[in-house]
């Protein structure tokens, strides 16, 4: 028996550690590093219809126990990503969660269409809490209606089970969660980075190029906690948690609060082998903590 | 390849304003090959500060397993790193991106090494080996003042060295730029490092030299998976834009839009 071992809609995954999107790209930096196959699945960095380059630099600013970043969705556009990244990923074995964004809902929606057609996807991740673009992203995430028609419109056209991305920048986020479920939504995943800036003590004018940028890391975890313990009483499809993970007692708690699986961020950036590292350190985890299955953990808050 | 070791702190020494050398030894050293490459640093076990810091490799000693860095500790994170002693250990991810290519220049060629500041440490491990192949070279070095400047004696025993402070309080004064205009130096081939002015000043004095320029920007994973620290192309390469991490920090000429 794998203790391991979680399943979920579209997914079986030997582990619930996953890297998160923007913060692995297509997989090929880190291939170099260990194996992918060990990964219970990848996240992949958002795919649009078109090549988009992103915003100017500088794009990343440490702030404290975290960092602000925005990338602005740079990505090699659905084409590159069908013919280039999603093949070379097949030759490893682990499920793919696409990672969906655009600009108008028709972008989603071909996007959604083309790429879940892939071998390797098994599950999409729908992005509408991208703080970091002027149109589309966020926009789609902080209203409920627009967020449930969204997950409608591409659950219709995907051959696959759509998660959807909540944004944490909302007055009531268990709202936008129900309205997702409401759409059709197969799972969710949460939380996509806070707004936040970060200023240069000489000029008082903001590091980053685009002003605000997304607050990833430790910093952000007691919020994204908060939010799945209160998502997780009010919607019964599974959550994929994620909001500042860098070791296993994190994923527990992530777990404990309702979370199936979790996304692990920026603490690639800081250890790139930080998720090979928690995948070996669960069974003992599981182990102190008198616990046959990794399963057992989820939402025992609740209990 | 790129490895992750603890390496040990074999020396600490302040040897400028601000400018310390440190000395690691440790395995990973035998995967350091080309000049220009860098580390990426943990200094601290804690989640403050959160992220690695870039380093430039200034020196490789293969046979002994250490390597030394030159780095300014004007940061949180490189103060703490200035503080590590002897035996002390450090968090090393490395060696990183793509150095200054030494088979560019033939032996018996002139190779012309122009750094500004904190750019000038990984031009002297290209030295050394521009020098072991035969290479004659000529090194141009730009500081601010002399408080700052550093290795000008290493600099001398592989070749003609110059020093200008922008201050003039040692060697010529003004910038690399202005010096260059009065040697006129005959070369064959440029590698430098150091401030945007500065390569760009160089890319439009030398406008038909072989040259190679090493860039720097804030980092996040220091591998390209982050997508932070990129810089515009011009129309010469196929991609809008390139990591200067992964695909650089080192890029030919007229590669990155200056």
């Amino acid at each position: 028996m794998n203790r391991l071992q979680v399943e979920l809609p579209g997914l079986t995954l030997k582990n619930p550690i996953i890297p998160a999107s923007g913060c692995f790209g297509f997989g090929q930096e880190f291939a170099k590093l260990y194996d992918l196959s060990k990964l219970g699945a990848i996240m992949i960095k958002a795919t649009t219809l078109e090549t988009r380059r992103g915003n100017p630099t500088p794009r990343v600013a440490e702030t404290a126990a975290g960092m602000l970043n925005a990338i602005g969705l740079q990505n090699p556009g659905l084409a590159h990503v069908m013919e280039y990244e999603l093949p070379w990923l097949e030759q490893y074995d682990v499920p793919i969660i696409a990672n969906v964004a655009g600009t108008e809902t028709a972008d989603y929606v071909a996007v959604a269409e083309k790429i879940s057609t892939a071998p390797n996807v098994k599950a999409l991740e729908l992005n509408i809490s991208c703080p970091n673009v002027k149109s589309g992203g966020i926009q789609f995430g902080t209203d409920a209606n627009t967020a449930s028609g969204l997950t409608a419109a591409v659950k219709e056209v995907s051959k696959v089970p759509v998660y959807v991305k909540l944004s944490p920048n909302v007055t009531n986020i268990v709202e936008i969660a129900k309205a997702v479920e409401a759409g059709g939504a197969d799972g969710i995943t949460m939380i996509n980075t806070l707004i936040g800036m970060r200023l240069h003590p000489k000029t008082g004018k903001p590091i980053i190029a685009n002003g605000t940028g997304g607050l990833s890391g430790p910093a952000v975890k007691p919020i994204a906690i908060r939010m799945i313990y209160d998502v997780r009483q009010q919607v019964k499809i599974p959550i994929i948690g994620m909001g500042g993970i860098t070791n296993a007692e994190d994923v527990i708690d992530f777990l404990s609060v309702g979370a199936s699986a979790v996304a692990v961020g920026t603490a690639n950036f800081v250890d790139p082998f930080v998720c090979p590292n928690i995948i070996d350190e669960l069974p003992q985890k599981l182990d102190e903590l008198a616990c046959e299955k990794i399963t057992d953990l989820i939402g025992r808050s609740h209990r | 390849m790129i490895q992750q070791e603890k390496m040990k702190v074999v020396r600490q020494k302040q040897i400028a304003d601000g400018i310390f050398e440190l000395t690691l030894i440790g395995q990973l050293t035998l995967q350091m090959k080309q000049p220009g490459q860098f580390v990426h640093i943990r200094v601290s076990d804690s989640l403050e500060p959160l992220l690695r810091r870039p380093i430039s490799i200034c020196s490789i000693d293969s046979e002994h397993m250490e390597f030394k860095m030159l780095y300014r500790a004007g940061g949180r994170g490189t103060k703490i790193l200035s503080q590590k002693q002897p035996g002390d250990e450090v968090d090393i991810l490395g060696p990183l991106g793509n150095g200054f290519p030494v088979e560019e220049t033939e032996s018996g060629e002139t190779a012309l090494l122009v750094g500004g500041g904190i750019g000038v440490p990984p031009l002297y491990e290209l030295s050394k080996q521009l020098n072991a192949k035969g290479v004659h070279t000529i090194h141009v070095l730009g500081f601010q003042s002399i408080h700052n400047v550093f290795y000008e004696k290493q600099f001398s025993e592989l070749g003609e060295t110059y020093i200008v402070t922008a201050d003039g309080s040692y060697g010529s004064k003004g910038f690399v730029t202005d010096l260059l205009a009065q040697l006129n130096p005959t070369f064959d081939v440029f590698y430098s490092c150091g401030p945007l002015p500065m390569l760009k000043a160089l890319e439009q004095t030398y406008p038909d030299k072989k040259g190679f320029l090493s860039f720097e920007e804030r980092m996040g994973c220091g591998i390209g998976a982050c997508y932070a620290c990129v810089c515009q192309t011009t129309d010469i390469v196929a991609q809008d834009y390139l990591k200067i991490c992964s695909d650089g920090p080192v890029f030919p000429r007229g590669v990155v839009a200056l």
